[in-house]
């Protein structure tokens, strides 16, 4: 293996080849990738490769050390996972999309310059909306046009970023950065909108759900998480990033309450978990840090379980809507466990991967003296109890039997389910391996009495809560709806807008070019007049005549000028 | 697809059986509580210095609980404001 290669390259490369092979060649290849790069990952070791020199920047494409290649081993093992579930498609476009994704998004974790990240920032946004677009509706389309939009205009931001950063420091080393300058203040602003902080994250919850089966579970593991890195690496200890990380546990709630598309609850919920990572990077201290990695690790694998679960409902019984669902545990009981296993996890019940790292971070909360955090942090489980613990395998597999007899989810879903829920439960119960892995040395137990009781008697009170509710007939019902959000603000009043100014701008247009007409068709006219058929200025004469008026005319000049 | 109606008999749908889980529920509530309850108690008789801590817990606990009612009462207010058609933005 090239010494030093960026292991998101692999992916990239191998990418390349997906569209010259097919069946089972393709099976292995997609399947292989991942595992490569991985292996690549931990045979490297820690350091620093590929150094240039390139317009005067000091570029290095390789830097492993401990936050990077957590989160790059992560990335590796949820694109196996993707990959696994993916398996069956029988569509070029989406393998080649999301291995190039994948790569990307790997190739931004290992950049060691902005410039790298920049490039991989960008190809991440551009491979990942055909993903999107695989779905091939018109409503895909449009939300994958949206999506482009905001993930290029982070681009430019981060660009824009850069550049101030480089004309203030004369460095784009991808370190510590801090608010301290309008180009930290830009380039924070470009991982917000990849991280979807509050107001600028209707992205996730507009194009997630309109992407294919597959793409949605690749999506979910990505981006987000990306985002997440380049915080932790650019921003510990800031601040600001705590509200903001408590805006964002607390403000998507609501809106799992009421939707109804389930894909949609996900997504919302997922916005909701960044809230926890966002605050541990906020609060900057090691065990915060390493919470923050631990949770995005067990992040993946919940809500990548979660993802899983509807899109092999979404493939079988054709709908993740709450209203037309229900009573599927009969024809899916094996999909029917693994959601409830992704759902104990991300509601962090003792013995799951959840429960570990979310409280991590929620002592790094205590520790640090964040005590009016720490309701919030509670009200948010409670919260996530219900809508991904709860709403979403009870709506989906039990409630009232609305009579869909399906088949099971495919075998190959099945066994990436199954990697999924291995994971949510092993790191549960063996936390001690993650640990190894973490960018700080861990000094965390997590399993102390009084915090197994104090979650357990949240989470059942909770449980206990949600079927009162239930049992009469309080808990909202599942309406066919759309439930408005920030995004309302572009997509009604500044579209109407923007229609408004176009429609201005083309009426001045058109009256514009209307005078510009009536000029050019006077000029006409009067040149008509006078150089027009038979008109004055273009009458022929004979050359008899024309000579006679010369001759005259040269006879007055000579007379009259003459003495 | 086959008939429902021939399908053999599920455990959940049998009458009664979703009230078992939900006093199930409510023991596991009880049991789990218990441990509070306990301090709790023995500090109101005996006054000990633990209150703090215990009571700390104890509080959030409910607090968590109480929060959550309160939010699907305000998620349901909200959806008279919030809430359109299906294919709004079509």
């Amino acid at each position: 293996m090239i010494e030093g290669l960026n292991p998101g390259l692999i992916l990239i490369l191998g990418a390349l080849l997906v569209p010259l092979t097919s069946g089972i060649i393709r099976s292995i290849l997609i399947l292989a990738l991942p595992v490569i790069a991985v292996i690549h990952i931990h045979m490297l070791g820690l350091g620093t490769w590929g150094h240039y020199e390139f317009l005067g920047l000091s570029l290095e494409i390789t830097r492993i050390d401990p936050l990077s290649r957590i989160f790059g081993t992560i990335f590796c093992i949820a694109a196996f996972m993707g990959m696994v579930y993916a398996v069956h498609v029988k569509d070029t476009i989406q393998h080649f999309a999301a291995l190039i994704y994948i790569g990307s998004a790997i190739g931004a974790v290992f950049a060691g310059d902005m410039i790298t990240l920049f490039a991989f920032w960008e190809l991440t946004a551009i491979s990942s909306v055909f993903l999107i677009w695989a779905s091939r509706t018109e409503r895909a389309y449009r939300a994958g046009m949206r999506y482009l939009i905001i993930q290029v205009t982070s681009g430019v931001v981060l660009l824009g970023g850069i550049i101030l950063y480089y004309q203030d420091t004369g460095s784009i080393a991808f370190d510590y950065i801090g608010l301290s300058s309008i180009a930290g203040g830009l380039i924070l602003l470009a991982f917000g909108i990849k991280s979807a902080f509050p107001l600028l994250h209707n992205w996730v919850q507009d194009a997630y759900p309109e992407a294919t089966v597959t793409g949605t579970v690749i999506l979910s593991a990505f981006t987000t998480k990306l985002a997440i890195y380049a915080l932790a690496r650019a921003f510990p200890g800031t601040d600001i990033l705590i509200p903001i990380g408590g805006a964002m546990i607390i403000l998507p709630i609501v809106y799992v309450v009421l939707e109804n598309d389930l894909r949609r609850v996900l997504a919302y919920s997922l916005n909701s978990q960044l809230g926890y990572m966002v605050i541990g990077v906020g609060i900057g201290s090691e065990l915060a840090l390493n919470g923050t990695a631990a949770h995005v690790f067990v992040h993946i694998m919940y809500k990548s379980l979660l993802f899983m679960c509807m899109g092999a409902v979404l493939f079988r019984a054709g709908t993740v809507k709450v209203s037309e669902l229900g009573g599927l545990y009969k024809s899916m009981p094996v999909t029917t466990v693994f959601c409830l296993i992704g759902a104990i996890s991300i509601a962090a019940f003792p013995l799951t991967g959840g429960f570990v790292s979310k409280a991590m971070i929620q002592s790094a909360a205590l520790n640090g003296g964040l005590n009016i955090l720490w309701p919030v942090m509670l009200f948010a489980c409670a919260g996530i109890m219900d809508h991904s613990g709860l709403k979403v395998p009870f709506f989906t597999f039990f409630s009232k039997d609305r009579g869909i007899r399906v088949q099971e989810a495919p075998i190959n879903m099945l066994i990436a389910m199954g990697i999924a829920a291995f994971f949510c439960i092993g790191i549960g119960v063996f936390p001690g391996l993650l640990f190894d892995l973490l960018p700080y040395a861990p000094t965390y137990d997590a399993y102390s009495f009084g915090h197994i009781v104090s979650a357990l008697q949240l989470l059942f009170f909770t449980v206990l809560a949600f079927m009162l509710l239930i049992r009469y007939k309080v808990y909202p019902m599942e309406l066919r709806s759309t439930v408005l959000d920030f995004d309302w603000f572009y997509r009604v009043p500044l579209k109407r807008l923007a229609l408004a100014v176009g429609r201005l701008v083309l009426f001045v247009w058109n009256w514009t070019l209307g005078i510009a007409n009536n000029i050019v068709n006077s000029v006409i006219n009067v040149v008509a007049n006078t150089h027009g058929n038979g008109k004055a200025l273009a009458r022929t004469t004979s050359s008899s005549m024309a000579i006679m008026i010369i001759v005259a005319v040269l006879g007055f000049v000579v007379v009259f000028f003459y003495g | 697809m086959s008939n429902p109606d021939d399908e053999k008999k599920y455990w959940l749908e049998e009458p009664g059986n979703f009230n078992k889980i939900f006093y199930g529920v409510i023991g596991l509530c009880v049991l789990i509580a218990l441990p509070k309850i306990l301090t709790l108690l023995d500090i109101l008789l005996y006054k000990q210095g633990r209150f703090v801590l215990a009571d700390f817990f104890v509080f959030y606990t409910f607090f968590g609980v109480l929060g959550y009612v309160v939010m699907i009462f305000l998620a349901k207010k909200l959806r008279a404001f919030l809430m359109r058609d299906e294919d709004y933005y079509d």
